[in-house]
């Protein structure tokens, strides 16, 4: 394969349960901050469970005019925003050439879903016989992407992934091959999710997956997942690019790996997994042993956190436990379609900033899961060279990312 | 006739097992009748819609659950249990 060319991240966004703006999201992850709490967007007295990880300091009405609002569900709005955060720290400038030539790539699971409960609700419930006209606008999945395409004026290749919870790594992944193979020179790429309304938790519910109480992840008392939302956006550039401009480069992402379990809908596998990060250790021509951290996927579920830690141990071998694991959905939930690029946007942060951030939650030490270095509790300021963001989905959609730090060259 | 109340959780049993219910003995295990645990949530959510419950079943850690899931007898006497708890018919 030719490797002439590389990629680089050179902008990011976000909107997160920490945080509107990167700087936000990026303090918490640093200080270990909880921002999973009760929900206050909406009413959870028939919910059984009635915490999340709720962006609740973004309300549309701070970004938007009214007029603009009728035409942009939760998942746009928090699209947008991240997207204009993320073009502005780039100073990307899209001449007519560079539109042509830009790829806009998200992930999105459940697209509009807000807008779809919203209208559920006044057609069974209110007995209304008619909704909203923009109600299809603003629910179809691919809304946030074009949403973002529209507003900055990119004409190259723009679609969403929707592979649950791998859709942004999904997502990054085809703009980074977009981007090394020369079909495109930059991408803005990521993901959104806005799932958090009475409907979205009540189907989680059934699944018997969630805590009620908090999200654990590796602890031995862990109880299951607890949802979240938001978006971030990363701006991936060729190199050449990106340094002729003299953007600051904040990261390389240097490979990608992607399999499927074929298997079972909702329970993980080993062996799918095992291959996708091996496939991305590969593609980066990276060494299991220049790896320093790893995103986990981290559910905090016990199904998903034990097979992870044995994915590590047999992708990684004796070098498994020397290096940092952590689960950031401790701190931001689990956003489902946007959670790979809340979690790029950390592995970002660990690479250029130096501070690994933690599992938070963390109480009682599995044996399942010892002697993995989870990062319990604090965050960490050391240098690393290499990282893995691990994202594994319901249906056995396995997608992995692998970053190095820039280091000029 | 109406059904007891343990009738009425081996038909929800056997529909998940796709057994005849006459083979859902009290003493089984339901891992005995082959239910997995997407087929355990899939009991559990019959239950209460049987009876109109509540069930506090966390798929995460089953043997920590309130409810008890180990054998057909187990779950009969939980259920029971709920009614009376939560004054459901």
């Amino acid at each position: 394969m030719s490797t002439s060319r590389r990629v680089v991240v050179t902008g990011l966004g976000v909107v997160s349960a920490l945080g509107t703006g990167y700087s936000e999201h990026a303090s918490g992850l640093k200080e270990g901050a909880q921002g999973i709490k009760p929900i206050q967007r909406f009413d959870t007295d028939r919910l059984m469970v009635k915490i999340a990880g709720e962006a609740a300091q973004f309300e549309g009405t701070d970004h938007f005019e009214k007029s603009e609002l009728s035409m942009l569900d939760r998942v746009s709005q928090m699209a947008l925003v991240a997207s204009n955060e993320a073009m502005a720290a780039s100073g990307l400038e899209i001449d007519d050439a560079l539109a042509l030539r830009t790829a806009t790539i998200l992930g999105s699971a459940m697209g509009g879903l807000n807008t779809l409960d919203e209208a559920y609700f006044t057609s069974y419930h209110d007995m209304k016989n008619r909704v909203h006209p923009f109600v299809v606008p603003r629910l179809m999945s691919n809304a946030p992407v074009s949403q973002v395409s529209m507003k900055h004026g990119l004409k190259g290749p723009a679609y969403v992934v929707s592979t649950a919870c791998s859709s942004a790594n999904h997502a990054m992944g085809q703009a980074f091959q977009m981007v090394r193979s020369g079909a495109v020179d930059a991408a803005i790429t990521g993901g959104a999710e806005a799932m958090l309304c009475f409907g979205g938790i009540k189907a989680w519910e059934g699944l018997r997956v969630m805590s009620k109480e908090a999200c654990r992840p590796f602890s031995k008392n862990r109880n299951g997942m607890v949802i979240g939302e938001g978006s971030a956006i990363l701006i991936f550039e060729e190199l050449e690019r990106a340094k002729a401009r003299g953007a600051s480069v904040l990261a390389e992402i240097s490979g990608f790996g992607m399999t499927a379990d074929a298997g079972d809908i909702v329970q993980p596998s080993q062996e799918g997994a095992s291959r996708a990060m091996r496939l991305a250790l590969d593609d980066a021509g990276m060494n299991a042993e220049e790896v320093g951290y790893i995103n986990a996927h981290g559910t905090a579920t016990a199904m998903n956190d034990r097979v992870e830690a044995a994915t590590i141990r047999s992708v990684l071998g004796d070098h498994a436990n020397g290096v940092m694991v952590s689960s950031t959905k401790s701190m931001h939930g689990h956003a489902i379609g946007a959670a790979g690029a809340l979690e790029a946007v950390a592995t970002v942060m660990a690479l250029s900033e130096g501070v690994v951030p933690p599992t938070i939650g963390h109480e009682e030490d599995d044996p399942d899961i010892a002697p993995l270095d989870i990062v319990p509790n604090q965050a960490r300021e050391v240098t690393v060279d290499a990282a893995l963001s691990n994202s594994f989905a319901f249906g056995g959609l396995n997608a992995v990312l692998a970053m190095r730090r820039w280091i000029g060259a | 006739m109406t059904k007891t109340v343990g009738e009425k959780v081996k038909e929800i049993i056997a529909e998940q097992a796709m057994v005849d219910v006459a083979e859902v003995k009290d003493d089984a295990t339901l891992d005995d009748l082959g239910l997995d645990s997407l087929a355990l949530v899939e009991v559990v959510f019959g239950i209460e819609e049987a009876f109109d419950l509540s069930v506090p079943y966390n798929a995460n850690d089953p043997s920590d659950s309130e409810f008890d899931l180990s054998s057909v007898q187990s779950v009969i006497s939980a259920v029971e249990g709920l009614i009376k708890e939560q004054g459901a018919a």
